[in-house]
């Protein structure tokens, strides 16, 4: 019998499971895919929101103040790349200002800090790329970037260390209340815990709906994004949004922590929650909105395009609640969920403490250290690294200059990398201009090396995403 | 650490063939540095013959062909460092790398020969909307997962892009077991060699779909189907959608030179090639550097390569041990009608030795029939040579006579073109 099982390891559930592990209790994340970070937290704008938009008085926006606050100090505790970069939103029709002006008064009102409204000049100054129809923006300095995949691999890992457990390929299929808890059906078997938090993304309403009568609907409002070359870094500085439309905040621009631009999202309301493919349509969107607020965006420059899911729940608001005894929702966290994970750990933590009454856990260690990239170190301890360990010596990903011992690395972390998209999104082995054309098959050799698994077991990003399905002439 | 009068990065054949050269003209310390696990570079995954019919008279295999060069390098003992990647390379020539064995290292060489070669151009890059499961490749990945580690990548095969490597793939995969349905080209022409649609496709009864694209991949965690689209100038026609189920998509789709070393170290590019913009002695806008091979332009045949590398090698060593004053004439090479680019893109007369020869190599724009490559200096006709066809897929080189150029002394520019 678990203290507490948490659907989902996504950004939420991980900011969760650390955040409960700060007090004494057995705790477990389970997840329907090979690995943390598969859903809706690798697939995002990688942005800590000021917190300006969420309108005054939602939980959305007091979480978000409270996320964006608690980032630099979790970055420095887990070892997460994080840049207070800023954010304008564009304005580029003057009858658009009451708007502009609602927004910065908004922000006022929810508490975030130093904002202010930026005229032509000041905004050129900012930013020179700024399309020569902006007028004016709303800039917050208390904005950032943030790398979404190690923050919730840094938070999983932190939340190991400290006895979390994690169990993978592992969907719910039924949740039943038992007398004190809860009994819950998955494909591996069945797990008993007192506590069950809903961290299930965009499929927190199946789970919500598994236990509640009052239903709740959660809708998978696809965004397709672009991602430019690292050669294009710099080209904008702050992250560049245009003044919100109806639907979500239109198409931003805005650097990566790693130097790459991002381009999107669009805003696509769709059927299936697994639905991730981009389409034409949606590219065409991004496309056409994109030069709206940066001039000349170097299109030419795409090394991939892709699209996540937001889970947009119908009020466009949190629901963080015990709503049966010992069933607490974290549903309907859509943008800013990435921005107000911390916050969300800390309030469901505080629910689940009340209901179990935990005692602090006197051992928990807050720190966590980051994969170890020799492209921080001097030349000298670069050096001494790879006399010590030869494997920091040999580049696997020749785009982005990734090392083997970084791959070795990531494998042997808890939950550590079981497939090339896992040493991908934890390293960055794949990730440049040729997308793992040339390391692909060396990151596969290494995955079966290490594992102890043949070429051919190894995957894409687990299921049934092999990427090797035979040898030479087999069935000839 | 060692230091050396001349660095080759890369040991491929443009960098083994422009080490060799560089021996030959008398330059002693030269160290090629390979980012890879062996000499050879692409050739080694090349296992297909039809190699070296210019410079050998003979069909080779690629292995067989690099192994030539590799034979030649260890002969004239000239040192090399494999697994070897250089990180950066700054316009004064300091170059910085890394391996297990010396760790991170710096050399300051008087000379540096680019031979970086190319890679592919990805899906990503290639703007196919989607998903994005396994089972999708570059022809180039495919061919080392096959033919270097005899692992078979898919059995079901749609080829997008008729590049040679995407036609050659053809004709592997379906040696090994596979079934390839088709390669689709978004142009109305093949970019690869005509021999090679004849001996992969034709050979083998797979389609070519001319002006054909894919506009959609299903399939959530392996590639299930793509669906194939007509196109009229670069546009999916609605309503020609075709879907082929299928567990792999290969892409052939171009090759783009790698050259973030040569950014790094400020050489100017050309935006049409990707490559560095060199004079006739194939060396950049930072002297004392020089391209050879595909980090210059992509190039259908190695034994092009080869000779323009050791055309580099040369004027490296020529560089080294006899450095000349910056040249007071420049004349650019024009792009006439019909003409994409050239390589070189200037020539220095004074560099020119009067009774040499300077090879143009360039491509044309489009696929042309009955026309006359012609090549002026100033305003006098110094090259006229009829074509019957010529391709963008098939790369064209003109050689001028030095002397023909340096008796227009008054000439401002040359300029190849298409006539007729």
């Amino acid at each position: 019998m678990y203290d507490v099982v948490i659907i989902g390891a996504g950004v939420s559930g991980c900011a969760i499971a650390r955040e409960i592990s700060k007090k004494t209790a057995k705790i477990l994340v389970v997840d329907r895919e090979e690995d943390v970070c598969c859903g809706t937290s690798k697939a995002n704008s990688a942005i800590i929101h000021a917190g300006y938009d969420a309108k005054h008085g939602s939980l959305m926006a007091k979480l978000n103040v409270q996320g964006s606050r608690m980032m630099p100090q979790l970055a420095r505790d887990l070892d997460i790349p994080y840049r207070r970069n800023g954010s304008l939103v564009v304005m580029i029709n003057e009858e658009d200002r009451p708007a502009l002006m609602k927004l910065y008064e908004n922000g006022v009102a929810n508490g975030v800090e130093d904002l202010q409204i930026v005229e032509r000049e000041a905004l050129r100054q900012l930013e020179p790329n700024i399309s020569e129809d902006a007028i004016a923006a709303l800039y917050a300095p208390m904005g950032a970037i943030v790398c979404p995949f190690t923050m919730t691999y840094a938070l999983a890992e932190n939340a190991a260390t400290n006895g979390v457990e994690f169990r993978f390929n592992t969907e719910v299929t039924g949740i039943e209340a038992l007398e004190h808890g809860w009994k819950l059906q998955t494909g591996t078997g069945e797990i008993k815990s007192k506590v069950v938090v809903n961290a299930a993304g965009v499929y927190a309403d199946k789970f919500h709906n598994m236990v509640s009568e009052e239903k709740i609907t959660i809708t998978p409002r696809r965004g397709d994004y672009f991602l430019l070359d690292r050669s294009t870094e710099g080209y904008v500085h702050q992250t560049v949004f245009q003044l919100p439309g109806k639907k979500g905040k239109g198409v931003l621009v805005a650097p990566t922590v790693h130097g790459n631009i991002i381009i999107g999202p669009t805003a696509i309301d769709i059927q299936e929650k697994d639905q991730t493919a981009t389409t034409q349509e949606g590219l065409d969107q991004i496309r056409a909105k994109c030069g709206d607020a940066v001039k000349n965006l170097p299109l030419r420059q795409t090394i991939t395009s892709f699209a996540g899911l937001r889970a947009h729940e119908s009020n466009h608001e949190f629901i963080i609640k015990e709503v049966k005894p010992g069933f607490v929702d974290c549903a309907g966290i859509e943008s800013p969920g990435l921005s107000s994970a911390p916050a969300i750990g800390v309030m469901v933590a505080d629910i689940v403490t009340q209901i179990l009454h935990l005692e602090e856990n006197k051992s928990f260690c807050g720190t966590r250290r980051g994969i170890l990239n020799p492209q921080m170190l001097s030349f000298e301890d670069r050096n001494r690294l790879i006399r010590e360990n030869p494997a920091y010596g040999t580049i696997i990903c020749r785009c982005e200059k990734v090392t083997e011992g970084e791959i070795v690395d990531a494998i042997h972390r808890v939950p550590g990398a079981r497939s090339v998209d896992g040493v991908k999104r934890r390293t960055r082995a794949g990730m440049g201009r040729c997308q793992g054309g040339f390391c692909s098959p060396r990151v596969i050799e290494i995955l079966s090396r290490e594992l102890g698994i043949p070429m051919e077991a190894i995957t894409k990003s687990g299921g049934n995403s092999r990427l090797i399905v035979g040898t030479n002439k087999d069935r000839l | 650490m060692k230091e050396y009068d001349l660095v080759v990065i890369g040991g491929g054949p443009a960098g083994l063939a422009a080490a060799i050269a560089a021996r030959d003209a008398g330059i002693q310390d030269i160290l090629i540095l390979e980012r890879d696990r062996e000499l050879g570079g692409i050739l080694n995954q090349c296992i297909h013959n039809g190699f070296g019919l210019h410079t050998f008279r003979k069909e080779l295999t690629g292995p067989e062909y690099a192994d030539r060069f590799v034979q030649k390098v260890i002969e004239k003992e000239i040192e090399y460092k494999l697994d070897t990647m250089v990180l950066a390379l700054d316009a004064d020539k300091t170059l910085t790398a890394v391996n297990r064995e010396a760790g991170l290292f710096q050399l300051h060489p008087k000379a540096v020969v680019l031979a970086m070669g190319c890679r592919e151009r990805p899906r990503g890059a290639l703007n196919i909307p989607g998903s994005r499961p396994a089972g999708i490749y570059t022809a180039g990945t495919a061919q080392r997962l096959v033919n270097m580690e005899g692992y078979l990548p898919g059995r079901k095969v749609v080829i997008l892009g008729s590049g040679d490597i995407g036609l050659i793939m053809a004709r592997r995969m379906t040696l090994e077991g596979a079934e390839v349905r088709a390669v689709a080209e978004l142009m109305p022409y093949s970019g690869g060699l005509k021999r090679n649609i004849v001996q992969c496709l034709d050979d083998y009864g797979i389609p070519l779909l001319l002006s054909h694209t894919v506009v959609d991949i299903q399939g959530k965690d392996r590639v299930e189907g793509v669906t194939i689209a007509q196109v009229d100038h670069g546009k999916p026609i609605p309503g020609t959608e075709v879907c082929y189920e299928c567990d792999t998509l290969l892409l052939s789709c171009g090759l783009i030179p790698e050259n973030e070393l040569s950014i790094g170290a400020g050489i100017k590019l050309n935006t049409v090639t990707n490559g560095p913009v060199v004079n006739e002695s194939l060396e950049t806008s930072v002297p004392g550097i020089f391209a050879a091979g595909n980090v210059l332009h992509v190039h259908d045949l190695v034994d092009y390569v080869c000779e323009e590398a050791a055309s580099a090698g040369y004027h490296a060593a020529e560089y080294i041990l006899r450095p000349v004053q910056e040249a007071a004439t420049v004349l650019p090479i024009l792009c006439g009608s019909g003409i994409r680019y050239t390589v070189p893109a200037c020539i220095r007369p004074e560099a020119l030795e009067s009774e040499g020869k300077v090879n143009i190599r360039f491509r044309v724009d489009n696929l042309y029939e009955k026309k006359k490559i012609t090549g002026y200096v100033g305003d006098t006709l110094i090259f006229n040579r009829y074509r019957k066809v010529v391709a963008p897929g098939e790369m064209e080189t003109i050689q001028i006579r030095c002397k023909d150029i340096l008796s227009c002394s008054d000439a401002k520019d040359i300029t190849v073109k298409l006539e007729g």
